[in-house]
């Protein structure tokens, strides 16, 4: 039992974590900022505003002291939520593992390092597929190895779902990365007793929605295909080498911003699911926060988290029986249907050469960008019931939320910044700058021969390296990547031709008024990968007939100003969810002015509370949308409405 | 001054926000911005720098990697210290007129970098391939940019629209596609200046179908040794063989100076241009009131002696008619 936590800076986490400990909980998961999860120091024009947002930034191996001070390592067991830069965290944690004196073989924990699904969903990848899938299958052969422990790869379903997925398409993407990473491994020439365990040691991290009854069969449909690809394309004979092992995070998707209450009772159904069958029960269960659609969560918002876990797993009977669903007939059947419409997608996967390709090609994205335009659709249409959102909407004032103000939700102390950065300038000016020259010229050199760079980043830890100069060095060899954005193949489902019928009469007759066609440029500043909102608003415009410019996500406020001038565009969406908002706003609009641009309408999509968009408001935004706007349809009219009225020369 | 001269000036001095607002009074219809825009074009025309750019149009099926080659290009270009206009075509959707655009492989640059413009536009749906202010905008380009490139999607009748607007075609193959057949086929061949096979990383498939190409060429330009069109390997990914592809394109280029021809060439384009524009609006019959395409070319040419844009030219004539 542990809840995903880490945030501001090592030192406040590390108080989190003995607090959360001392509360019973077994094991650490920690939560990076997204500076450290993309490669980029602390002090990197990237960075600013991003530090400490999501998680805890780490620049250096004094970093990763501070955050485990007074914890033995040896005695822990660490999940790290880090995908893009896993090798490097991994190489600081032996690192101070070593400095502690703990025996390597006993270190136990999780690094994430799922990169398939960050170019699909989370967006915190940095090199290209190929490197990257170098990166995982050298960790994998450091830590059989040394670390036999550890999980090098939790392969991640739950991503897919936050995009969109379906229980098929869960299931299929997800062994696809699991075939890509075994196949990698396998290309090297290991022995099979070597290769027996690492597909033992291969883990997975689901998902799970209110249809819980679907959950549970899905999980028996992934441990099923899991069970027969060990034994048919990988030749693994010991049966408990082949047990398919998964934790679970319910899911965030679903949860809402009206009401928020509501959403501890579909956190509770969502982690039912998943412990109810003995032969369907996840090892480890990280929920979300009833607030998480409103901001970040404090610790009393974790603790109900965790409250729940513990009240399921020491109250009730669930853990005193064998499985309950063997021989049930439902259960049966909707498993063997989910598990065969999943092997077929795999073999579609596979006939295109493989998950990397079918992901470079855009394939991938495309169906989940289609499948959650699906799923928003029918919550617009009102065919999928959301209980206090488009149906059941009334409600008594929520003594939860009274407090309404601005500290009924955790905020970053904007002073953590400053102060980080300059523990990293300290940092450096601390070092010996020759051996921080030769470890990553070490490191550029295993880069660019293919040797193992597990060694050489370890050496780059002790020897003061920071997590920028360790990824830029990487970059010099493998380059950066830009993942396809999954619009330009997926459209908007034919039930909503009414309303699409409407809009396009609406910017018809605007492209007549304008002389030419409105353009809207929808931009992701910042380090966010979440695109889901961006990717959904671009889709939705382009098909009421909007020309929409969308670069993807990462990019800056700096390229969206100069993007908005070279382009001649009407109006700017920008779509933030890492909180960094007033920041990542503030800048764009100043951008935008000193471009000439003030004048240039904005809009604001993200989870940004109340009290934040009026702040924005007040700055000149024109607009702001947060999950309660569900409508997907009527964002759009307000874009037309908004480039109208900015657009058009006044009447009179 | 007024307003117009003073923009014109900003766009000469390779302001990119200006450049920007140059394009979308262009692209603008609207009567009153028509007439504006045709201003525009004579006052850059007349201030006797205008089209001191080389147009470079680039085309060829989808996922010959036409915008990593795109992005290499203007890297290396401003490398050279050329300043880079860049024009990005997209479809347009039938159906509701949207488009997405930079949708694609971004064309990375650096947003200080004042000598790098990109500009994305959609077909629009008019003719094929090319939206209709894209001859406007190429003359804006090249008035401000030393180099300018026009990426097109390249498919059927596209790959030869591109050649309306730019100095020197470049056609871009995919190697091991079964693309060069289909460009025997449909006579796609006689068009490009220069071909690239790009994706040189794919090894000696890369290298194979570059021979064959070659081969092909030479075939398709019986007893014309000397005006076989060059065929370049490149890798849009490292960079490599795009020094190569710019020194082709600029020897072209040269080659059309020399003999005098990048005028004349220039003048046949707009008024091809002029032509596709105006038979957009009065159709075939149109044109055959005016007693067929000649005549009617004959007549475009008189009006852009006048100092008419393409655009202006055509809606010209479409009213005398």
């Amino acid at each position: 039992m542990r809840t995903y936590s880490g945030h501001s800076t090592p030192k406040a986490s590390n108080e989190l974590y003995r607090a959360n400990l001392a509360k019973g909980q077994t094991g650490l998961s920690v939560a990076f900022d997204l500076p450290t999860q993309t490669g980029y120091d602390s002090d990197a024009s990237f960075a600013r505003g991003e530090v400490g947002k999501t998680g805890v930034p780490i620049d250096s191996l004094g970093d990763l002291r501070e955050l485990f001070e007074g914890l033995q390592l040896e005695q822990m067991n660490t999940s790290m939520t880090i995908n893009a830069t896993a090798a490097w965290l991994l190489a600081l944690y032996v690192a101070l593992a070593e400095e502690q004196g703990a025996t390597l073989s006993k270190l136990r924990g999780t690094t994430q390092n799922d990169i398939i699904k960050e170019y699909l969903s989370r967006g915190t990848y940095v090199f290209p597929p190929e490197p990257s899938l170098r990166l995982i299958a050298d960790m994998i052969e450091y830590t059989v190895e040394h670390l036999p422990e550890f999980n090098p790869v939790n392969v991640c379903s739950y991503h897919l779902q936050e995009a969109g997925a379906t229980p098929e398409q869960e299931i299929a993407y997800a062994l696809g990365t699991a075939i890509a990473v075994l196949d990698t491994v396998q290309a090297r020439g290991v022995s099979q007793a070597s290769l027996d365990k690492v597909f033992g040691r291969v883990s997975f991290f689901l998902n799970s929605n209110l249809r819980f009854i679907d959950e549970v069969c899905k999980q028996r449909a992934f441990a099923r295909l899991w069970d027969k690809l060990g034994l048919e394309r990988y030749g693994v004979q010991d049966a408990k080498l082949r047990r398919f092992r998964y934790g679970v995070q319910v899911n965030s998707l679903g949860l809402t911003e009206a009401q928020p209450e509501n959403n501890i009772i579909r956190i509770v159904l969502e982690m039912l699911g998943v412990t109810l069958s003995r032969d369907a029960r996840a090892r480890a269960i990280q929920l979300p926060a009833w607030n998480e659609a409103l901001g970040l969560p404090r610790p009393w918002d974790q603790q109900l988290s965790l409250r729940a876990q513990q009240i399921l797993a020491y109250e009730s009977d669930l853990l005193e029986h064998a499985d309950i669903f063997e021989g049930s007939v439902v259960i049966e059947r909707r498993t063997s249907e989910l598990a065969a419409a999943a092997w077929a997608e795999v073999e579609a996967v596979l006939a295109r050469g493989g998950i990397v390709q079918a992901v470079a090609e855009g394939y991938v994205k495309e169906r989940l960008v289609a499948a959650n335009a699906a799923r928003l659709v029918a919550i617009e249409q009102g065919t999928q019931i959301v209980v206090g959102v488009n149906e059941f909407r009334e409600s008594e004032p929520s003594p939860l939320l009274e407090a309404g103000s601005v500290d009924a939700i955790l905020r970053v102390d904007p002073a953590s910044e400053a102060e980080q950065i300059e523990r990293l300038q300290r940092w450096r000016a601390g070092r010996d700058s020759a051996a921080v020259a030769s470890a990553l010229e070490a490191l550029e050199r295993a880069a660019r021969e293919g040797s193992n760079l597990m060694p050489p980043s370890i050496a780059a830890a002790k020897a003061g390296v920071t997590t920028g100069e360790w990824a830029n060095t990487l970059r010099g060899v493998f380059g950066e990547y830009r993942a396809p954005t999954g619009v330009s193949g997926a459209s908007t489902p034919e039930t909503l031709q009414e309303q699409l019928t409407r809009l396009r009469a609406e910017l018809d007759d605007l492209t007549e008024q304008l002389g030419r066609r409105p353009k809207l440029l929808v931009g992701k500043p910042g380090l966010d990968g979440h695109s889901n909102g961006a990717e959904q608003i671009a889709l939705r415009a382009r098909d009421a007939g909007f020309e929409v410019v969308y670069e993807g996500i990462r990019v800056s406020p700096k390229e969206l100003a100069r993007a908005a001038a070279d382009e001649g565009v009407h109006l700017v969406g920008l779509s933030i969810l890492s909180g960094a908002h007033l920041e990542l706003v503030g800048e764009t609009l100043e951008r935008l002015r000193a471009l000439g641009l003030g004048e240039l309408p904005v809009v604001v999509g993200g989870i940004i509370p109340e009290e934040d968009a009026a702040l924005l408001r007040a700055r000149g935004v024109r607009a702001v949308f947060t999950p309660k706007d569900y409508r997907i349809g009527q964002i759009i009219e307000q874009l037309i409405a908004l480039v109208r009225s900015t657009s058009l020369p006044k009447a009179g | 001054m007024d307003e117009l001269q003073e923009l014109v000036e900003r766009v000469l001095a390779r302001d990119f926000a200006a450049v920007g607002r140059a394009i979308s009074l262009v692209e603008d219809r609207r009567p009153r911005a028509s007439e504006r825009s045709e201003r525009l074009l004579q006052l850059l025309r007349t201030s006797g720098r205008a089209a001191a750019g080389h147009c470079l149009g680039l085309t060829g099926p989808p996922g010959a990697g036409k915008s990593t080659l795109v992005s290499a290009l203007a890297r290396v270009a401003r490398r050279r210290a050329l300043s880079v206009g860049v024009l990005a075509v997209d479809p347009s959707s039938p159906r509701s007129g949207g488009a997405l655009l930079g949708d694609r492989v971004r064309i990375e640059g650096d947003p200080d970098d004042e000598l790098l413009y990109v500009r994305s536009m959609a077909s629009g749906g008019d003719l094929g391939g090319l939206a209709r202010a894209a001859g406007a905008a190429v003359e804006v380009l090249t008035a401000a940019y030393e180099l300018v490139v026009v990426e097109t999607v390249g498919v059927g009748q596209s790959e030869t629209d591109v050649e309306h607007v730019s100095d020197t075609v470049v056609l871009v193959v995919q190697p091991a596609s079964g693309d060069l057949l289909q460009f025997i086929k449909a006579g796609i061949l006689e068009i490009p200046d220069v071909l690239v096979v790009n994706k040189l990383d794919l090894g000696p498939v890369a290298t194979r179908a570059a021979a064959e190409l070659r081969a092909a060429l030479a075939a398709t330009h019986p007893g014309r040794q000397a005006s076989v069109p060059p065929v370049v390997l490149t890798s849009a990914a490292t960079s490599d063989g795009v020094d190569e592809l710019l020194d082709r394109c600029a020897e072209h280029r040269a080659q059309l100076a020399a003999t005098g021809a990048l005028e004349a060439e220039r003048a046949a384009r707009r008024r091809r241009w002029a032509y596709r524009l105006f038979r957009d609006w009065a159709g075939a019959r149109g044109v055959q009131q005016l007693g067929g395409r000649a005549h009617a070319e004959a007549r475009l040419a008189l009006l852009l002696g006048e100092g008419r844009s393409a655009w202006g030219a055509a809606s010209a004539l479409a009213e005398q008619r």
